[in-house]
C-alpha cells in the first residue's frame, strides 16, 4: 500500500534520512522504532507531503505521490494524528472532529463516522462543546486519534501516540490501534514505547541516525539482542 | 455631562474605524505571524477605489444611500482582489524566509503603495463625493451626524459579519485552525494557501468599508492617509492583543475613545502621541495585550 524506495530527507544542511526505504501492507500494523533524532517522526512527514525527499520516491497505492503537497494526499487516503498531537486548542472537540472532516461533503456519513469516533473514545463526548486546549494530554491524544480517523483514512498514521501518557491511559490508545486495525484500516505508528508497540503490530522496522539498520516481524525485532539492549532496556 | 457623551459618540465613531483596520493586522497575524505593514495602505486605497467608483456613478450631483452601499461593496470587493495580489506577489515567496524578512517585505510593500498612490494619484489631496447629505441629529444636547451614526452602525453590521463567518462557517473554522497551526490544519486536507488568501481579502475588505466611511465624514482623501490611522490601528490591535479578534475589536474602541478624550482637553495637541505611548505602555506591561494569549501558542 505504501512504499518508501531510498528517500533522502534535508533539514537545510541537515541530513535527516539517509536513503529509507520500507513498505506498508494493507491492513497492517507497522512500527517505526528508534532513539530521539533518528528520523522517524521525519518519515512519517514525508509520507503526508510536509516535508519533500530530495531523493527517492515516496509510492501510495501504486502511485508516486512525491511531492504532492500535504492537503492533497488527504483525499487519497493518508491521515495522520502529529507528534505531540496537535489538536486546535482553540477550537472545540466538536470543531477539531468537522475539521478532520473538512474535505467530506455528506453530512449522514460524517456524523456517523462521528458517532464510532466516540464510541472509541468515550471521553469526548463528555467533553464535546469543552475547547480541546482545555483536556488532559490522554484526551488530547484521543481527540488527535479521533479527529485524523475522521477523513476515513486508508492509511492511519501516528506519531508517538502514548508519549507522556498515564500507563493505563496507554494501554486505551494501544487497545484503541487494535481496533482500528480490526476496522480494516492500514497503521504506521511510530513509538519510544517500543516494547507495547510491537506487541500491537505486525512489523516493525528500526531506524538509527536516519537510516533503516534491522526490518522484521514484530516479534523477530522485539527479540534482537540490540532493539533489546538499546530500546527494551535490557 | 454631555460634553463626556458628546465625546463618548465622537470617540465610537473614530474607534469603529480604527477598529475595522485593526482586524485586518490582527487575523493576517493569527494565520502567518506576520505584522502587515501595508495594511494602513489597503484602507487608503478603499478610499480611492471608492472616490473612483463614486464619482464614475456622478453621486456627488445625484447622493443617495443606495449610491453609498454600491460604492461601499464595490471598494470592499476591490481590495479584497489587492489584498489578495499582495500576499500572492510580495508574501507568499518569502513565506518560506525568516519572519524578519516578511516583516521588510511588508515595510517595502507599504511604501510602495504610499508612494506609488503619490504617482498615479498625485500627492494633492482630492475632495472625496459626499455620497449622502450631512444631517445632524440632536439628543438632549449631544450631537450626532449621521456620517458618525452610519460609522458606528456599519462596523457593528461588519464585526458580527465577521463573527459570523469566522465562528459558524467552514472557512472560518478553518482559520482558526490554521491560526493554531499551519502544517496540522493541511494534515486535515486545508488548503491553507487558500485560507491565508481569504484571511488578506476579509481583512482588506473591512480597511476598505473603513476607508470609504472615512471620507464619507472627512472628505479629504490623499495618499498618505493610511500611514497614521495605519499605525493606530496597529496599535489598536497590539493594545488589544494581537491575534484576538475580540481584542481588536475593544482596543480600536479604546484608542479612539482615548484620542478623542484627549483631543477634546488643552493637550489636544499630544493626541496622536496617545496612541504610541499606550503601544509603549502595552509593551512594557502586557505585551501579549488584553485578550491575547500570554503564552506563545507555537513551540
Amino acid at each position: 500500500m505504501l512504499t518508501l524506495e531510498n528517500i533522502d530527507v534535508y533539514y537545510g544542511a541537515i541530513h535527516a534520512l539517509r536513503g529509507v526505504s520500507l513498505t506498508v501492507n494493507q491492513g497492517e500494523v507497522v512500527t517505526l522504532i528508534g532513539a530521539n533524532g533518528a528520523g522517524k517522526s521525519t518519515t512519517l512527514r514525508a509520507v503526508t507531503g510536509l516535508l519533500t525527499p530530495r531523493k527517492g520516491r515516496v509510492l501510495f497505492e501504486g502511485d508516486d505521490i512525491t511531492g504532492i503537497a500535504a492537503h492533497k494526499l488527504v483525499a487519497r487516503g493518508i491521515s495522520m494524528s502529529p507528534e505531540g498531537r496537535g489538536v486546535f486548542a482553540n477550537l472545540t472537540v466538536l470543531e477539531n472532529l468537522e475539521m478532520g472532516a473538512y474535505l467530506r461533503k455528506n453530512k449522514a456519513d460524517i456524523a456517523s463516522d462521528m458517532e464510532r469516533g466516540l464510541t472509541l473514545f468515550p471521553r469526548l463526548k463528555e467533553r464535546i462543546k469543552q475547547k480541546a486546549g482545555t483536556l488532559s494530554g490522554g484526551e488530547q491524544q484521543m481527540l488527535a486519534m479521533a479527529r485524523a480517523l475522521m477523513s476515513r483514512p486508508k492509511l492511519l498514521l501516528l506519531d508517538e501516540p502514548s508519549l507522556g501518557l498515564a500507563p493505563l491511559v496507554c494501554q486505551t490508545i494501544f487497545a484503541t490501534i487494535d481496533d482500528i486495525k480490526a476496522t480494516g484500516t492500514t497503521v504506521l505508528l511510530v513509538e519510544q514505547n517500543a516494547n507495547a508497540a510491537l506487541k500491537h503490530s505486525d512489523r516493525g522496522y528500526v531506524l538509527e541516525t536516519g537510516a533503516v539498520i534491522l526490518e522484521g516481524a514484530a516479534a523477530d525485532v522485539a527479540a534482537d539482542p540490540r532493539v533489546r539492549e538499546a530500546y527494551l532496556g535490557e | 455631562m454631555e460634553l463626556f457623551f458628546q465625546q463618548v459618540i465622537n470617540g465610537l465613531s473614530l474607534g469603529a474605524i480604527y477598529a475595522l483596520i485593526a482586524l485586518g493586522y490582527t487575523m493576517v497575524y493569527g494565520v502567518l505571524r506576520l505584522i502587515n505593514f501595508a495594511h494602513g495602505d489597503v484602507y487608503m486605497l478603499g478610499a480611492f477605489a471608492g472616490y473612483f467608483i463614486a464619482n464614475a456613478m456622478n453621486l456627488d450631483a445625484n447622493p443617495s444611500i443606495l449610491g453609498a452601499i454600491v460604492v461601499t461593496m464595490g471598494s470592499m470587493a476591490i481590495c479584497a482582489a489587492i489584498g489578495v495580489i499582495i500576499e500572492r506577489l510580495a508574501y507568499r515567496p518569502v513565506r518560506q524566509h525568516s519572519r524578519l524578512t516578511s516583516l521588510i517585505t511588508a515595510i517595502g510593500v507599504s511604501l510602495l503603495l504610499e508612494y506609488g498612490g503619490q504617482v498615479v494619484f498625485t500627492a494633492n489631496p482630492r475632495f472625496f463625493p459626499q455620497m449622502i447629505r450631512s444631517e445632524t441629529y440632536a439628543i438632549g444636547k449631544v450631537q450626532i451626524t449621521n456620517q458618525s451614526l452610519l460609522i458606528i452602525v456599519v462596523s457593528i453590521i461588519l464585526m458580527f459579519g465577521l463573527e459570523f463567518i469566522v465562528h459558524r462557517t467552514k472557512i472560518g473554522k478553518a482559520m482558526r485552525a490554521t491560526s493554531h497551526n499551519l502544517s496540522v490544519a493541511k494534515l486535515m486536507g486545508i488548503n491553507t494557501n487558500f485560507v491565508i488568501a481569504f484571511t488578506f481579502a476579509l481583512g482588506s475588505a473591512l480597511a476598505a468599508a473603513a476607508g470609504v466611511m472615512v471620507a464619507l465624514a472627512i472628505p479629504k482623501i490623499d495618499p498618505l492617509m493610511g500611514l497614521m490611522t495605519g499605525l493606530k490601528a496597529f496599535v489598536a490591535a497590539v493594545l488589544g492583543g494581537i491575534g484576538s479578534i475580540p481584542g481588536a475589536m475593544l482596543g480600536g474602541m479604546i484608542i479612539g475613545l482615548m484620542e478623542t478624550w484627549i483631543g477634546a482637553t488643552s493637550y489636544s495637541t499630544y493626541r496622536d502621541a496617545v496612541a504610541f505611548g499606550v503601544l509603549i505602555l502595552v509593551l512594557l506591561i502586557r505585551p501579549s495585550g488584553i485578550m491575547g494569549s500570554t503564552a506563545a501558542e507555537k513551540v
